[in-house]
């Protein structure tokens, strides 16, 4: 057997599935979101009909809000967690990692237990707190995501820092503050532009969350289930997952192209 | 067995010409060395013997009478020296000795025996069972050399084998290697770019320039009958000395050399070993530095040509810096030899 | 003032690890008692789990078993292609390696739409295990993929081919020998990774199951919408059981193999 024929081999597995899953099912995809009455003009109409575009619009201003807050709380936790070593410190690391692996379901779930009609919050603090079934609940839910998923891309970044840089600045007077923002944040820049693209592309794809505590939110990746499941208009439904699809892939190649990394969108 | 290569060239794509059509016939028992600067070709053309690039059409490589030219590696029975020496981290220093006899589908037992015998003949013993990453420098050289040899191959081929070693190490094991070789008694080519290491180890050198072999000869003839400027700068570091030459003269700007022979249009060149200090001598030169090195004395001499020339002074003592000496070069000891293309 | 400043990043640090913490403890503990409203003085009962084994053990056990089989496929699927890959580092390879990363960044819900239009009338399959399968694979493949591929390039893999072949091994023998065993921490990493993620679908899962195939993530869906809050949370709690410990296992394959590629 030449090496030609063996690379061949090695492939053939791989392109067979992909071109059965992936390639043509997107291709169908694509072409099923072209085959109502209106044609191509079903992404004008997207733009057209308010309520999807409200919908676009809010899922959009919710995935900002929780990229920023988790840029926020991430970096600062990430860079704390970095440059200071203490007993317990793998204790809080590890709590700040745990919900990587949980589902967008199980995060819907524990907004819930915090904020749900039986919730812990409702049941400490007096008058009437239920948070978990609004806007609220939903940002609350994907910044339980993000955290971990962006702290952990600061913090890999963070430990490849030179730490003469920092000292370069102390010797040259610099107080702590300016340390940050003069020589810490730049140095960082490019992880926290990748960071901040994974936790918007991730929170605009979100399902599960919303799945659990939507009663009243139109969020995209909701609409698209409705349209499918209850209203079976199919090229709507197809359409607005072509235009989701394309928006969360440009996000993560942007997060590509600035830290080569592999983290995982899901939710 | 003996290697007969003809009409040898490799074009990469792209076009780069790293190879010029080279043939070449070594000896059975023969160590040759393809020695040259990086980027003269020497390795491409012994990943070709190797069968690790396919040479350009046209090409014939015969191993004992044996067209292997369309033989892929795996099929030709050389054994490889790798520059880095490519151990296999995931196998023992026995496991990788004993891999190319696996190949062969011989029993254990035999595998065995002969894993030991290379062992023992390369000295490795004490470290047969330890892991790749638990071993030395000099220890790697040796379990790569043993690697390639355990399956008897028909050819060694090893690629820069030394150069992966810290100096004081590379001249120890220089002379350990040579010797090895030759107690194999088996073909070889080395690829290296230190003169030092081909003279050493190889029956023959290959100087290698610009993608062809600019000479091969034995060691001794390579240095004392150069054929072209190159090689004399290359082997033995002989120096161009710029003057203007008239019939069998050489006019410099610190005095008259005598050439062996007419040199008009050529080049003459001198090794430092070669110029002595001579109150007769018909040089003037200004002493600028001396550097002593134990056996002998390093001299930086100006006035003598344009730029600064240099001398191995072997006395006792030597002039001090800033001295006007005379210097003399037997016209023998001139090299005279036709000027290089631009290079 | 200074003072003050200098604790901010550790309460900030404290908050989050509470606001992750504090509903995961309440989950556990709502697992546990007898009833959650009256506290645990209504003391402490396997009840629940009992309840959720009897309930739903079909569907952790199909979880299980997916997640096998998907690991089973990403390795048998990933690992040549991951070797090509890194021996052939070029523009289509890269192409190759960014199109079966899509699935990371569709969401999978769009993915999963795609699949149903093209195969959701193909009865047979539809309806079977493997159709689950399918988008499990899609999914997991990429991290597969990347973990063998970033060990593999991290090492000089072209001279250790050229090495063994050398000595006289082909190109399935130098696969088999050479490359596997050292790209063994990514292949490791990525398996963990790939039974972990698994496990915890939901997105793809939601839309391909039917009925009678509920996964663990589905059947928690299904508890949290239709079953008391104590017996959503025990099964929450089993959940936890078995993720957690793979999560840490898979991060400290990672670790390991980020430290072997230095």
């Amino acid at each position: 057997m030449s090496r030609r024929h063996f690379v061949f081999l090695c492939l053939l597995p791989l392109s067979i599935f992909t071109l059965a899953f992936l390639a043509i099912p997107l291709g169908r995809l694509i072409l099923a979101s072209g085959e109502s009455d209106r044609g191509w003009g079903i992404y004008l109409q997207i733009l057209q009909t308010p309520r999807y575009l409200s919908t676009l619009l809010q899922t959009v201003v919710v995935s900002l809000a929780v990229t920023v807050a988790a840029l926020a709380i991430s970096t600062t936790a990430g860079l704390y967690l970095v440059r200071n070593r203490f007993v317990g410190r793998n204790v809080l690391l590890s709590i700040l990692t745990l919900p990587l692996a949980f589902p967008g379901v199980v995060v819907g779930f524990m907004i819930i237990l915090l904020g749900g009609r039986q919730g812990l919050v409702n049941q400490l603090l007096p008058g009437y707190w239920v948070f978990a079934y609004s806007i609220t609940g939903l940002f609350l839910g994907y910044l339980y995501f993000s955290i971990p998923r962006v702290l952990l891309t600061v913090m890999a970044a963070a430990e490849k820092l030179d730490p003469a840089l920092e000292e370069a600045a102390r010797t040259l007077g610099a107080p702590p503050w300016r340390i940050v923002v003069d020589v810490l944040l730049p140095a960082l820049a490019p992880a926290l532009i990748a960071a901040g693209a994974i936790a918007f592309a991730t929170a605009m794809g979100a399902f599960g969350t919303a799945f659990t505590l939507a009663t009243d939110i139109d969020v995209l990746p909701m609409v698209i289930y409705t349209e499918f499941t209850l209203s079976a208009n199919i090229a709507m439904a197809s359409a607005l997952s072509v235009v989701l699809g394309l928006v969360t892939w440009a996000m993560l190649l942007i997060a590509r192209s600035f830290s080569g990394g592999a983290v995982a969108a899901g939710g | 067995m003996t290697l007969t290569l003809a009409n040898i060239a490799k074009t990469f794509p792209g076009g780069t010409k790293a190879l010029r059509p080279t043939d070449l016939e070594i000896g059975k028992g023969e160590i040759l060395a393809l020695l040259g600067p990086s980027g003269c070709g020497k390795s491409t053309l012994l990943r070709i013997i190797a069968g690790l690039e396919t040479p350009d059409p046209g090409a014939a490589i015969v191993f004992d009478g044996e067209d292997v030219t369309h033989q892929s590696v795996e099929r030709r029975m050389i054994g490889m020296v790798f520059q880095s020496y490519a151990l296999f981290p995931n196998m023992s220093v026995r496991g990788n000795i004993g891999y190319g006899l696996k190949m062969q589908k011989l029993s254990k037992a035999e595998i065995a025996a002969r894993v030991d015998e290379v062992i023992d003949l390369c000295r490795l013993r004490p470290y047969a069972d330890r892991a790749i990453t638990a071993l030395s420098g000099g220890q790697r050289q040796r379990v790569a050399l043993a690697r390639a040899m355990a399956p008897r191959p028909r050819i060694l081929l090893l690629d820069e084998p030394l150069s992966a070693l810290d100096a004081a190490l590379r001249s120890h094991l220089r002379d350990e290697l040579a010797l090895l070789l030759r107690q194999f008694g088996i073909t070889a080519i080395f690829v290296t770019h230190d003169q030092d290491e081909a003279m050493a180890i190889a029956d023959r050198v290959a100087v290698m320039s610009q993608g062809e072999v600019a000479q091969i000869g034995t060691p001794e003839a390579l240095y004392r009958n150069p054929a072209s400027c190159f090689v004399a700068r290359f082997v033995g570091d002989a120096m161009p000395l710029e003057g203007r030459i008239e019939h069998a003269q050489l006019h410099l700007p610190g005095g008259v050399l005598t050439l062996p022979k007419a040199a008009d249009g050529q080049q003459v060149l001198v090794r430092a070993e070669d110029i002595r200090i001579d109150q007769n001598g018909p040089v003037t030169a200004r002493v600028e530095a001396v550097t002593f090195l134990g056996t002998h004395y390093r001299i930086a001499l100006s006035g003598a040509m344009t730029g600064p020339l240099f001398m191995l002074h072997a006395g006792l003592s030597a002039p001090r810096t800033g001295e006007e000496v005379r210097l003399s070069i037997l016209p023998e000891a001139l090299l005279v030899l036709p000027a290089d293309r631009a290079a | 003032m200074r003072h003050v400043a200098r604790h901010v990043p550790l309460a900030v640090t404290l908050l989050a690890c509470a606001f992750l913490l504090i509903p995961i403890i309440q989950s556990i503990l709502a697992g546990l008692t007898v009833n959650y409203f009256r506290g645990l003085s209504s003391g402490l009962t396997l009840k629940w789990i009992g309840q959720v084994w009897q309930l739903y053990s079909g569907s952790i056990f199909l979880s299980i078993w997916l997640a096998l089989a998907c690991l089973v496929v990403t390795l048998v699927l990933g690992v040549p292609a991951a070797y090509v890959l890194a021996r052939n580092p070029g523009r289509l390879s890269r192409v190759l390696e960014e199109f079966i990363s899509l699935p990371l960044a569709i969401p999978g819900l769009a993915l999963a739409l795609a699949l149903l239009q093209l195969y959701g009338s193909v009865q047979g399959f539809r309806t079977s295990w493997t159709f689950i399968l399918v988008g499990h694979v899609l999914y997991t493949l990429p991290f597969m993929v990347r973990s063998v591929l970033s060990v593999l390039a991290a090492i000089d893999l072209k001279t250790l081919e050229e090495g063994a072949a050398s000595l006289g091994a082909g190109p399935a023998r130098r696969f088999i020998d050479i490359v596997v065993p050292n790209a063994m921490p990514g292949i490791l990493a990525g398996a963990l990774t790939v039974v972990t993620l698994s496990i915890g679908e939901f997105n793809l899962t939601w839309m391909l199951h039917t009925p009678y195939l509920k996964t663990l993530p589905v059947g928690l869906a299904d508890s949290y919408a239709s079953m008391r809050l104590e017996v959503a949370s025990a099964y929450t709690l089993v959940f936890f059981v078995m993720i957690v410990p793979l999560l840490m296992a898979m991060q400290w394959a990672s670790a390991r193999a980020q430290r072997i590629m230095q």
